[in-house]
Protein backbone atom coordinates (compact mmCIF):
# COMPACT_ATOMS: atom_id res chain seq x y z
CA UNK A 1 0.00 0.00 0.00
CA UNK A 2 1.24 3.42 -0.88
CA UNK A 3 0.89 6.24 1.34
CA UNK A 4 1.51 9.98 2.29
CA UNK A 5 3.46 11.01 5.02
CA UNK A 6 3.21 14.83 5.63
CA UNK A 7 5.57 16.26 8.51
CA UNK A 8 4.26 20.67 9.36
CA UNK A 9 5.11 22.46 12.18
CA UNK A 10 8.51 24.42 13.57
CA UNK A 11 12.07 23.77 11.94
CA UNK A 12 14.80 22.11 14.32
CA UNK A 13 17.38 19.57 13.69
CA UNK A 14 16.83 16.13 13.14
CA UNK A 15 13.31 15.85 11.87
CA UNK A 16 14.59 13.96 8.51
CA UNK A 17 16.98 11.89 10.16
CA UNK A 18 13.95 10.63 12.93
CA UNK A 19 11.36 9.99 10.60
CA UNK A 20 13.37 8.27 7.99
CA UNK A 21 15.12 6.19 11.09
CA UNK A 22 11.54 5.27 12.14
CA UNK A 23 10.42 3.90 8.72
CA UNK A 24 13.52 2.22 8.18
CA UNK A 25 13.30 0.37 11.44
CA UNK A 26 9.79 -0.37 10.45
CA UNK A 27 10.63 -1.64 6.45
CA UNK A 28 8.88 1.37 5.08
CA UNK A 29 10.65 2.13 1.77
CA UNK A 30 10.84 5.56 0.89
CA UNK A 31 9.59 6.47 -2.85
CA UNK A 32 9.63 10.14 -2.82
CA UNK A 33 10.77 13.31 -0.28
CA UNK A 34 10.34 16.48 -0.68
CA UNK A 35 10.80 19.39 2.20
CA UNK A 36 9.90 22.98 2.02
CA UNK A 37 9.26 26.17 4.46
CA UNK A 38 5.96 27.11 3.69
CA UNK A 39 4.20 30.35 5.70
CA UNK A 40 7.50 30.08 8.53
CA UNK A 41 6.63 26.45 8.88
CA UNK A 42 8.63 23.40 8.06
CA UNK A 43 6.89 21.09 5.65
CA UNK A 44 7.78 17.41 4.59
CA UNK A 45 6.16 15.19 2.17
CA UNK A 46 7.02 11.56 1.75
CA UNK A 47 5.27 9.17 -0.44
CA UNK A 48 6.09 5.58 0.87
CA UNK A 49 5.29 1.96 0.75
CA UNK A 50 4.26 0.06 3.45
CA UNK A 51 4.25 -3.20 1.44
CA UNK A 52 6.45 -4.80 4.25
CA UNK A 53 4.79 -3.08 7.06
CA UNK A 54 1.97 -2.66 9.41
CA UNK A 55 0.19 0.80 8.40
CA UNK A 56 -1.69 0.61 11.94
CA UNK A 57 1.95 0.35 13.95
CA UNK A 58 3.88 2.71 12.16
CA UNK A 59 0.77 5.50 12.58
CA UNK A 60 1.26 4.56 16.12
CA UNK A 61 5.28 4.96 16.22
CA UNK A 62 5.18 8.21 13.92
CA UNK A 63 2.22 9.65 16.17
CA UNK A 64 4.74 9.27 19.42
CA UNK A 65 7.56 11.04 17.44
CA UNK A 66 5.21 13.84 16.64
CA UNK A 67 4.58 14.09 20.29
CA UNK A 68 8.61 14.17 20.89
CA UNK A 69 9.26 16.26 17.92
CA UNK A 70 6.14 18.88 18.83
CA UNK A 71 5.20 18.19 15.19
CA UNK A 72 2.53 17.22 13.48
CA UNK A 73 2.84 14.06 11.35
CA UNK A 74 0.01 12.67 9.55
CA UNK A 75 -0.10 9.14 7.92
CA UNK A 76 -2.55 8.47 4.93
CA UNK A 77 -3.29 6.47 2.21
CA UNK A 78 -2.36 7.88 -1.71
CA UNK A 79 -6.06 6.66 -2.80
CA UNK A 80 -7.69 9.61 -0.57
CA UNK A 81 -5.57 12.53 -2.66
CA UNK A 82 -5.86 10.95 -5.58
CA UNK A 83 -9.53 10.92 -5.56
CA UNK A 84 -9.92 14.50 -4.41
CA UNK A 85 -7.56 15.65 -7.16
CA UNK A 86 -7.81 13.53 -9.56
CA UNK A 87 -10.36 13.18 -12.39
CA UNK B 1 2.44 12.58 -9.41
CA UNK B 2 0.07 14.71 -6.98
CA UNK B 3 1.67 17.82 -6.15
CA UNK B 4 2.65 19.01 -3.04
CA UNK B 5 -0.32 22.10 -2.80
CA UNK B 6 -2.59 18.95 -3.83
CA UNK B 7 -1.90 17.20 -0.85
CA UNK B 8 -1.32 20.51 1.77
CA UNK B 9 -4.38 21.24 0.41
CA UNK B 10 -6.13 17.67 1.53
CA UNK B 11 -5.08 18.52 4.85
CA UNK B 12 -5.87 21.84 5.52
CA UNK B 13 -9.94 20.50 4.10
CA UNK B 14 -9.53 18.72 7.18
CA UNK B 15 -7.34 20.02 9.87
CA UNK B 16 -8.78 24.06 8.99
CA UNK B 17 -12.14 23.77 7.34
CA UNK B 18 -13.81 20.82 9.01
CA UNK B 19 -14.09 18.55 5.97
CA UNK B 20 -15.47 15.51 7.20
CA UNK B 21 -17.12 12.37 6.14
CA UNK B 22 -20.25 13.28 7.85
CA UNK B 23 -21.92 9.21 8.42
CA UNK B 24 -21.74 5.86 7.33
CA UNK B 25 -25.26 4.76 7.32
CA UNK B 26 -25.80 0.98 6.74
CA UNK B 27 -29.12 0.16 5.36
CA UNK B 28 -30.67 -3.29 6.85
CA UNK B 29 -33.36 -4.55 5.32
CA UNK B 30 -35.70 -5.58 8.41
CA UNK B 31 -38.61 -7.45 5.79
CA UNK B 32 -37.53 -10.72 6.94
CA UNK B 33 -38.71 -10.08 10.38
CA UNK B 34 -41.93 -9.28 9.89
CA UNK B 35 -44.38 -11.19 12.45
CA UNK B 36 -47.84 -11.18 13.74
CA UNK B 37 -46.36 -10.72 17.14
CA UNK B 38 -44.67 -8.02 17.74
CA UNK B 39 -42.09 -9.31 20.14
CA UNK B 40 -41.17 -11.98 18.38
CA UNK B 41 -40.43 -9.19 15.47
CA UNK B 42 -38.63 -7.24 18.11
CA UNK B 43 -36.47 -10.35 18.89
CA UNK B 44 -35.60 -11.19 15.39
CA UNK B 45 -35.09 -7.16 14.59
CA UNK B 46 -32.38 -6.94 17.72
CA UNK B 47 -30.80 -10.08 16.03
CA UNK B 48 -30.34 -9.44 12.63
CA UNK B 49 -29.22 -6.08 13.11
CA UNK B 50 -26.77 -6.72 15.76
CA UNK B 51 -25.32 -9.24 13.42
CA UNK B 52 -25.43 -7.25 10.42
CA UNK B 53 -23.82 -4.20 11.84
CA UNK B 54 -21.74 -5.61 14.18
CA UNK B 55 -18.21 -4.46 12.23
CA UNK B 56 -19.81 -1.17 11.29
CA UNK B 57 -18.10 1.11 13.82
CA UNK B 58 -14.87 -1.10 14.18
CA UNK B 59 -14.57 -0.69 9.94
CA UNK B 60 -15.61 2.93 10.34
CA UNK B 61 -12.69 3.81 12.71
CA UNK B 62 -10.18 1.81 10.89
CA UNK B 63 -11.42 3.60 7.59
CA UNK B 64 -10.88 6.94 9.41
CA UNK B 65 -7.51 6.24 10.17
CA UNK B 66 -5.99 5.36 7.48
CA UNK B 67 -7.49 7.94 5.10
CA UNK B 68 -6.84 10.32 7.55
CA UNK B 69 -10.54 12.11 7.06
CA UNK B 70 -13.18 12.00 10.26
CA UNK B 71 -16.00 9.73 9.86
CA UNK B 72 -18.03 11.57 12.83
CA UNK B 73 -21.37 8.90 12.37
CA UNK B 74 -21.93 5.92 12.25
CA UNK B 75 -25.45 5.19 11.81
CA UNK B 76 -27.96 2.27 10.77
CA UNK B 77 -31.12 2.59 8.89
CA UNK B 78 -34.07 -0.10 8.79
CA UNK B 79 -37.27 -0.71 6.21
CA UNK B 80 -40.36 1.17 7.75
CA UNK B 81 -41.06 -0.41 11.29
CA UNK B 82 -44.60 0.20 10.30
CA UNK B 83 -44.00 -2.75 8.14
CA UNK B 84 -43.43 -5.09 10.59
CA UNK B 85 -45.91 -6.09 12.63
CA UNK B 86 -49.21 -4.43 13.20
CA UNK B 87 -49.46 -3.17 16.48
CA UNK B 88 -47.24 -2.75 19.25
CA UNK B 89 -44.51 -1.00 17.30
CA UNK B 90 -43.10 0.19 20.51
CA UNK B 91 -41.76 -3.43 21.15
CA UNK B 92 -39.83 -2.87 18.24
CA UNK B 93 -38.68 0.57 18.95
CA UNK B 94 -37.17 -1.03 22.04
CA UNK B 95 -35.00 -3.94 19.76
CA UNK B 96 -33.50 -0.98 17.84
CA UNK B 97 -32.12 0.93 20.47
CA UNK B 98 -30.78 -1.72 22.33
CA UNK B 99 -29.28 -3.04 18.83
CA UNK B 100 -28.07 0.46 18.50
CA UNK B 101 -26.42 0.57 21.73
CA UNK B 102 -25.13 -3.38 21.01
CA UNK B 103 -23.12 -1.88 17.52
CA UNK B 104 -22.13 1.18 19.19
CA UNK B 105 -24.20 3.30 16.34
CA UNK B 106 -25.23 6.96 16.85
CA UNK B 107 -28.64 6.27 15.87
CA UNK B 108 -30.95 4.19 14.53
CA UNK B 109 -33.65 5.35 11.82
CA UNK B 110 -36.84 4.05 10.40
CA UNK B 111 -39.62 3.88 13.00
CA UNK B 112 -41.45 5.40 10.31
CA UNK B 113 -44.69 4.58 8.23
CA UNK B 114 -45.01 5.74 4.68
CA UNK B 115 -48.82 7.26 4.76
CA UNK B 116 -48.96 9.38 1.39
CA UNK B 117 -52.05 7.96 -0.11
CA UNK B 118 -53.89 6.40 2.53
CA UNK B 119 -52.60 4.70 6.65
CA UNK B 120 -53.24 1.06 7.05
CA UNK B 121 -54.25 0.32 10.89
CA UNK B 122 -50.26 -0.88 11.36
CA UNK B 123 -49.40 2.54 9.94
CA UNK B 124 -51.98 4.57 11.97
CA UNK B 125 -50.56 2.12 15.20
CA UNK B 126 -46.89 2.85 14.90
CA UNK B 127 -47.63 6.74 14.32
CA UNK B 128 -49.43 6.86 17.39
CA UNK B 129 -47.10 5.01 19.34
CA UNK B 130 -44.12 7.56 18.00
CA UNK B 131 -44.31 9.81 20.99
CA UNK B 132 -44.03 7.41 23.32
CA UNK B 133 -41.00 5.13 21.82
CA UNK B 134 -39.19 8.53 21.30
CA UNK B 135 -39.32 9.15 24.75
CA UNK B 136 -38.42 6.05 25.92
CA UNK B 137 -35.72 5.45 23.60
CA UNK B 138 -32.20 7.02 23.46
CA UNK B 139 -30.99 6.77 19.57
CA UNK B 140 -34.05 5.92 17.90
CA UNK B 141 -35.05 8.26 15.21
CA UNK B 142 -38.92 8.42 13.34
CA UNK B 143 -40.21 9.69 10.03
CA UNK B 144 -43.19 9.73 8.36
CA UNK B 145 -43.93 10.68 4.81
CA UNK B 146 -47.28 12.36 4.63
CA UNK B 147 -46.92 13.57 0.81
CA UNK B 148 -45.80 12.78 -2.28
CA UNK B 149 -45.77 14.25 -5.81
CA UNK B 150 -47.74 11.52 -7.64
CA UNK B 151 -50.10 11.06 -4.46
CA UNK B 152 -50.56 14.37 -3.45
CA UNK B 153 -50.61 15.18 0.64
CA UNK B 154 -52.66 13.11 3.03
CA UNK B 155 -54.64 15.80 4.89
CA UNK B 156 -55.78 13.16 7.33
CA UNK B 157 -51.75 12.10 8.08
CA UNK B 158 -50.65 16.05 8.29
CA UNK B 159 -53.51 16.53 10.56
CA UNK B 160 -52.72 13.83 13.16
CA UNK B 161 -48.86 14.90 12.62
CA UNK B 162 -49.26 17.86 14.55
CA UNK B 163 -50.50 16.50 17.11
CA UNK B 164 -47.88 13.98 17.13
CA UNK B 165 -45.25 16.62 17.72
CA UNK B 166 -47.24 18.43 20.16
CA UNK B 167 -47.38 14.66 22.13
CA UNK B 168 -44.07 14.28 21.90
CA UNK B 169 -43.20 17.81 22.64
CA UNK B 170 -44.92 17.81 26.10
CA UNK B 171 -43.40 14.00 27.07
CA UNK B 172 -40.00 15.10 26.63
CA UNK B 173 -40.68 18.86 28.13
CA UNK B 174 -38.30 18.29 30.15
CA UNK B 175 -35.51 17.89 28.17
CA UNK B 176 -36.33 20.92 25.94
CA UNK B 177 -38.82 18.58 24.08
CA UNK B 178 -35.97 16.89 22.64
CA UNK B 179 -38.22 13.97 20.82
CA UNK B 180 -39.26 15.99 18.31
CA UNK B 181 -35.43 16.79 17.16
CA UNK B 182 -35.49 12.76 16.11
CA UNK B 183 -38.82 13.14 14.14
CA UNK B 184 -39.24 14.08 10.59
CA UNK B 185 -42.56 14.99 9.21
CA UNK B 186 -41.51 14.64 4.96
CA UNK B 187 -42.99 14.97 1.46
CA UNK B 188 -41.28 12.65 -1.62
CA UNK B 189 -39.11 10.96 0.86
CA UNK B 190 -36.39 9.32 -0.42
CA UNK B 191 -35.29 5.75 0.09
CA UNK B 192 -31.60 6.01 0.26
CA UNK B 193 -30.94 8.90 2.81
CA UNK B 194 -28.22 8.56 5.46
CA UNK B 195 -28.83 11.58 7.23
CA UNK B 196 -30.76 11.46 10.56
CA UNK B 197 -33.62 12.07 11.80
CA UNK B 198 -35.27 11.16 8.10
CA UNK B 199 -33.29 8.05 7.05
CA UNK B 200 -34.69 4.95 6.46
CA UNK B 201 -34.17 1.44 4.06
CA UNK B 202 -36.78 2.18 1.05
CA UNK B 203 -38.73 -1.09 0.39
CA UNK B 204 -37.37 -0.90 -3.31
CA UNK B 205 -33.66 -1.35 -1.92
CA UNK B 206 -32.11 -4.64 -1.30
CA UNK B 207 -31.14 -6.32 1.83
CA UNK B 208 -28.06 -3.88 2.65
CA UNK B 209 -25.94 -0.92 1.62
CA UNK B 210 -23.76 1.37 2.36
CA UNK B 211 -24.94 5.24 1.95
CA UNK B 212 -21.80 7.88 2.56
CA UNK B 213 -22.88 11.08 4.06
CA UNK B 214 -20.25 13.95 3.20
CA UNK B 215 -19.95 17.52 4.27
CA UNK B 216 -17.96 20.41 4.37
CA UNK B 217 -19.35 23.82 4.52
CA UNK B 218 -16.46 25.15 5.59
CA UNK B 219 -14.23 24.23 3.14
CA UNK B 220 -17.47 25.80 0.67
CA UNK B 221 -16.93 28.84 2.55
CA UNK B 222 -13.02 29.13 2.70
CA UNK B 223 -13.20 28.51 -1.47
CA UNK B 224 -15.38 31.50 -1.66
CA UNK B 225 -13.28 33.34 0.83
CA UNK B 226 -10.78 33.45 -2.36
CA UNK B 227 -12.53 34.95 -4.74
CA UNK B 228 -14.01 38.23 -3.28
CA UNK B 229 -16.07 40.12 -5.59
CA UNK B 230 -16.14 37.17 -8.39
CA UNK B 231 -19.43 37.08 -10.60
CA UNK B 232 -21.71 34.60 -9.99
CA UNK B 233 -20.16 32.26 -12.84
CA UNK B 234 -16.73 32.50 -10.96
CA UNK B 235 -18.91 31.53 -7.35
CA UNK B 236 -20.88 28.47 -9.19
CA UNK B 237 -17.59 27.19 -10.62
CA UNK B 238 -15.75 26.67 -7.54
CA UNK B 239 -18.37 25.94 -5.37
CA UNK B 240 -18.67 22.72 -7.89
CA UNK B 241 -15.07 21.98 -8.31
CA UNK B 242 -15.01 21.89 -4.50
CA UNK B 243 -18.67 19.61 -4.23
CA UNK B 244 -16.35 17.19 -6.81
CA UNK B 245 -13.28 16.87 -4.45
CA UNK B 246 -15.77 16.44 -1.36
CA UNK B 247 -17.72 13.39 -3.03
CA UNK B 248 -14.46 11.49 -4.02
CA UNK B 249 -13.75 11.47 -1.00
CA UNK B 250 -16.92 10.47 0.40
CA UNK B 251 -16.96 7.65 -2.56
CA UNK B 252 -13.79 6.27 -1.49
CA UNK B 253 -14.75 5.65 2.05
CA UNK B 254 -18.15 4.67 0.74
CA UNK B 255 -16.60 1.98 -1.60
CA UNK B 256 -13.95 1.26 1.02
CA UNK B 257 -16.43 0.11 3.51
CA UNK B 258 -18.50 -1.74 1.31
CA UNK B 259 -15.26 -4.03 0.24
CA UNK B 260 -14.68 -4.77 4.00
CA UNK B 261 -18.02 -5.07 5.07
CA UNK B 262 -19.16 -7.38 2.04
CA UNK B 263 -22.24 -4.99 1.73
CA UNK B 264 -23.19 -3.21 -1.07
CA UNK B 265 -22.20 -0.23 -2.03
CA UNK B 266 -25.53 2.23 -2.11
CA UNK B 267 -24.94 5.82 -3.09
CA UNK B 268 -22.86 9.03 -1.55
CA UNK B 269 -24.99 11.29 -0.15
CA UNK B 270 -23.51 15.23 -0.96
CA UNK B 271 -24.88 17.07 1.20
CA UNK B 272 -23.32 20.50 2.97
CA UNK B 273 -24.70 19.42 6.67
CA UNK B 274 -23.96 22.14 9.24
CA UNK B 275 -22.84 21.63 12.41
CA UNK B 276 -23.00 24.22 15.43
CA UNK B 277 -19.34 24.52 15.57
CA UNK B 278 -17.86 27.54 14.06
CA UNK B 279 -16.83 27.45 10.58
CA UNK B 280 -19.00 24.84 9.71
CA UNK B 281 -21.93 26.70 8.70
CA UNK B 282 -23.97 26.96 5.82
CA UNK B 283 -25.85 30.88 6.59
CA UNK B 284 -21.76 31.72 6.19
CA UNK B 285 -21.45 30.71 2.89
CA UNK B 286 -24.58 33.10 1.89
CA UNK B 287 -23.13 35.79 4.05
CA UNK B 288 -19.58 35.30 2.21
CA UNK B 289 -21.57 35.67 -1.13
CA UNK B 290 -22.40 39.14 0.17
CA UNK B 291 -25.77 38.46 1.97
CA UNK B 292 -24.69 41.03 5.20
CA UNK B 293 -27.21 38.46 7.57
CA UNK B 294 -28.90 35.53 6.33
CA UNK B 295 -32.68 35.98 6.16
CA UNK B 296 -31.69 39.24 3.97
CA UNK B 297 -33.09 39.70 0.67
CA UNK B 298 -30.64 37.91 -2.04
CA UNK B 299 -30.36 34.36 0.59
CA UNK B 300 -33.30 32.27 -1.60
CA UNK B 301 -30.80 32.85 -5.01
CA UNK B 302 -27.72 32.29 -2.94
CA UNK B 303 -29.16 29.45 -1.54
CA UNK B 304 -30.54 28.38 -5.57
CA UNK B 305 -26.57 28.71 -6.62
CA UNK B 306 -25.29 27.19 -4.07
CA UNK B 307 -27.79 23.73 -3.71
CA UNK B 308 -27.19 23.64 -7.86
CA UNK B 309 -23.46 24.03 -7.53
CA UNK B 310 -22.88 21.60 -4.99
CA UNK B 311 -25.12 18.70 -6.73
CA UNK B 312 -23.41 19.45 -10.30
CA UNK B 313 -19.77 18.95 -8.73
CA UNK B 314 -21.14 15.71 -6.51
CA UNK B 315 -22.74 13.87 -10.01
CA UNK B 316 -19.33 14.69 -12.13
CA UNK B 317 -17.69 12.85 -9.07
CA UNK B 318 -19.75 9.37 -8.50
CA UNK B 319 -22.17 7.88 -10.66
CA UNK B 320 -24.20 7.00 -7.29
CA UNK B 321 -25.41 10.33 -6.17
CA UNK B 322 -28.26 10.36 -4.43
CA UNK B 323 -29.97 10.54 -0.85
CA UNK B 324 -30.74 14.11 -0.81
CA UNK B 325 -27.92 15.58 -2.03
CA UNK B 326 -27.71 19.55 -1.73
CA UNK B 327 -27.32 22.28 1.45
CA UNK B 328 -29.31 21.83 4.49
CA UNK B 329 -30.37 24.89 6.52
CA UNK B 330 -31.60 23.52 9.87
CA UNK B 331 -31.38 26.54 12.52
CA UNK B 332 -30.22 24.97 15.62
CA UNK B 333 -27.51 22.87 13.80
CA UNK B 334 -26.06 26.61 12.43
CA UNK B 335 -24.24 28.96 13.59
CA UNK B 336 -24.75 31.25 11.23
CA UNK B 337 -28.37 30.73 11.39
CA UNK B 338 -28.18 30.74 14.90
CA UNK B 339 -27.08 34.22 15.35
CA UNK B 340 -29.36 35.56 11.71
CA UNK B 341 -32.22 34.11 13.90
CA UNK B 342 -31.17 35.56 16.80
CA UNK B 343 -30.58 39.30 15.65
CA UNK B 344 -34.13 39.15 13.76
CA UNK B 345 -32.83 38.87 9.87
CA UNK B 346 -34.58 35.27 9.36
CA UNK B 347 -38.16 34.39 10.32
CA UNK B 348 -39.58 30.94 9.43
CA UNK B 349 -41.92 32.34 6.75
CA UNK B 350 -38.42 33.43 4.82
CA UNK B 351 -36.87 29.72 6.30
CA UNK B 352 -40.05 28.53 4.13
CA UNK B 353 -39.09 30.29 0.76
CA UNK B 354 -35.29 29.29 1.20
CA UNK B 355 -36.93 25.30 1.48
CA UNK B 356 -38.02 25.38 -1.93
CA UNK B 357 -34.61 26.04 -3.41
CA UNK B 358 -32.32 23.64 -0.52
CA UNK B 359 -32.08 19.95 -0.44
CA UNK B 360 -34.52 19.71 2.53
CA UNK B 361 -37.29 21.42 4.84
CA UNK B 362 -37.95 23.28 7.86
CA UNK B 363 -35.58 21.98 9.72
CA UNK B 364 -34.49 21.77 13.50
CA UNK B 365 -36.64 25.05 13.95
CA UNK B 366 -38.05 25.40 18.16
CA UNK B 367 -41.49 27.04 18.19
CA UNK B 368 -43.07 28.87 21.12
CA UNK B 369 -44.50 26.07 23.48
CA UNK B 370 -47.90 26.86 23.32
CA UNK B 371 -48.37 26.81 19.40
CA UNK B 372 -51.48 24.87 18.39
CA UNK B 373 -51.39 21.02 16.89
CA UNK B 374 -53.45 22.48 13.83
CA UNK B 375 -50.64 25.73 13.13
CA UNK B 376 -48.09 22.45 13.37
CA UNK B 377 -50.16 20.63 10.76
CA UNK B 378 -50.86 24.17 8.69
CA UNK B 379 -46.96 24.58 8.57
CA UNK B 380 -46.67 20.35 7.20
CA UNK B 381 -49.35 21.07 4.66
CA UNK B 382 -47.66 24.21 3.24
CA UNK B 383 -43.99 22.20 3.41
CA UNK B 384 -45.51 19.64 1.79
CA UNK B 385 -47.49 21.54 -1.18
CA UNK B 386 -43.92 23.07 -1.62
CA UNK B 387 -42.41 19.42 -2.31
CA UNK B 388 -45.21 17.82 -4.07
CA UNK B 389 -45.78 21.43 -6.72
CA UNK B 390 -41.89 20.94 -7.14
CA UNK B 391 -40.96 17.19 -7.32
CA UNK B 392 -38.25 17.22 -4.42
CA UNK B 393 -38.21 16.12 -0.91
CA UNK B 394 -39.21 19.03 1.45
CA UNK B 395 -39.89 18.44 5.46
CA UNK B 396 -40.84 20.07 8.56
CA UNK B 397 -38.66 18.87 11.79
CA UNK B 398 -40.15 21.86 14.50
CA UNK B 399 -39.91 21.33 17.95
CA UNK B 400 -42.66 23.07 20.31
CA UNK B 401 -40.34 24.36 22.99
CA UNK B 402 -43.04 23.29 25.78
CA UNK B 403 -43.10 26.55 28.60
CA UNK B 404 -40.92 28.62 26.62
CA UNK B 405 -41.47 31.29 24.00
CA UNK B 406 -40.22 33.95 21.72
CA UNK B 407 -36.49 35.24 23.27
CA UNK B 408 -36.08 32.21 24.98
CA UNK B 409 -34.11 29.55 23.88
CA UNK B 410 -33.91 25.65 23.55
CA UNK B 411 -30.35 23.55 23.77
CA UNK B 412 -30.21 19.79 22.87
CA UNK B 413 -26.47 19.80 22.90
CA UNK B 414 -23.69 17.57 20.67
CA UNK B 415 -24.68 18.13 16.59
CA UNK B 416 -28.22 18.83 17.58
CA UNK B 417 -26.78 22.16 18.67
CA UNK B 418 -29.03 24.96 20.22
CA UNK B 419 -32.15 27.51 18.91
CA UNK B 420 -33.70 30.88 19.71
CA UNK B 421 -37.64 30.18 19.52
CA UNK B 422 -39.08 31.63 16.32
CA UNK B 423 -42.13 33.23 16.08
CA UNK B 424 -44.97 31.38 14.50
CA UNK B 425 -47.96 33.54 13.16
CA UNK B 426 -50.60 33.84 15.83
CA UNK B 427 -53.26 33.44 13.27
CA UNK B 428 -55.24 29.99 12.95
CA UNK B 429 -55.56 27.58 10.56
CA UNK B 430 -57.68 25.33 12.62
CA UNK B 431 -60.57 24.83 9.97
CA UNK B 432 -58.90 24.55 7.26
CA UNK B 433 -57.03 21.23 8.99
CA UNK B 434 -60.28 19.69 9.76
CA UNK B 435 -61.43 19.07 6.61
CA UNK B 436 -59.46 16.24 6.27
CA UNK B 437 -59.38 14.16 3.27
CA UNK B 438 -56.23 14.35 0.22
CA UNK B 439 -55.30 17.68 -0.93
CA UNK B 440 -55.05 15.87 -5.15
CA UNK B 441 -51.31 15.67 -6.51
CA UNK B 442 -50.53 18.29 -8.99
CA UNK B 443 -51.43 18.04 -12.87
CA UNK B 444 -47.55 16.98 -13.41
CA UNK B 445 -47.44 13.73 -11.68
CA UNK B 446 -49.57 12.88 -14.73
CA UNK B 447 -46.37 11.81 -16.90
CA UNK B 448 -47.21 8.31 -18.04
Amino acid sequence: MKAILTVIGHDKVGILAAVTALLAKNNVNILDVSQTIMQNLFTMIMMVDLQDASFETVQDDLSDLADKLGMSIRLQREEVFEAMHRI
Amino acid sequence: MLTSNEILQTIQMVDKYKLDIRTITMGISLLRCADDDAQKAADKVYDHIAYTAKDLVKTGEAIEREMGIPIVNKRISVTPVALLTEKDHIKIARALDRAAKETGVNFVGGYSALVHAGMTQADKNLILSIPKALTETDFVCSSVNVATTRNGINMDAVALMGNIIRQAAEMTADRDSIACAKLVVFANAVEDNPFMAGAFHGVGLGDSAIHVGVSGPGVVEKTLKTIPGASFEIVAEEIKKTAFQITRAGQLVAREASKRLGIPFGIVDLSLAPTPALGDSVAHIIEEMGIERTGAPGTTAALALLNDAVKKGGVMASSNVGGLSGAFIPVSEDIGMIRATQEGALCLEKLEAMTCVCSVGLDMIAIPGDTPASTISAIIADESAIGMVNNKTTAVRVIPAIGKTVGDEVSFGGLLGFAPIMRVSSFGSEKFIERGGRIPAPLHSLRN
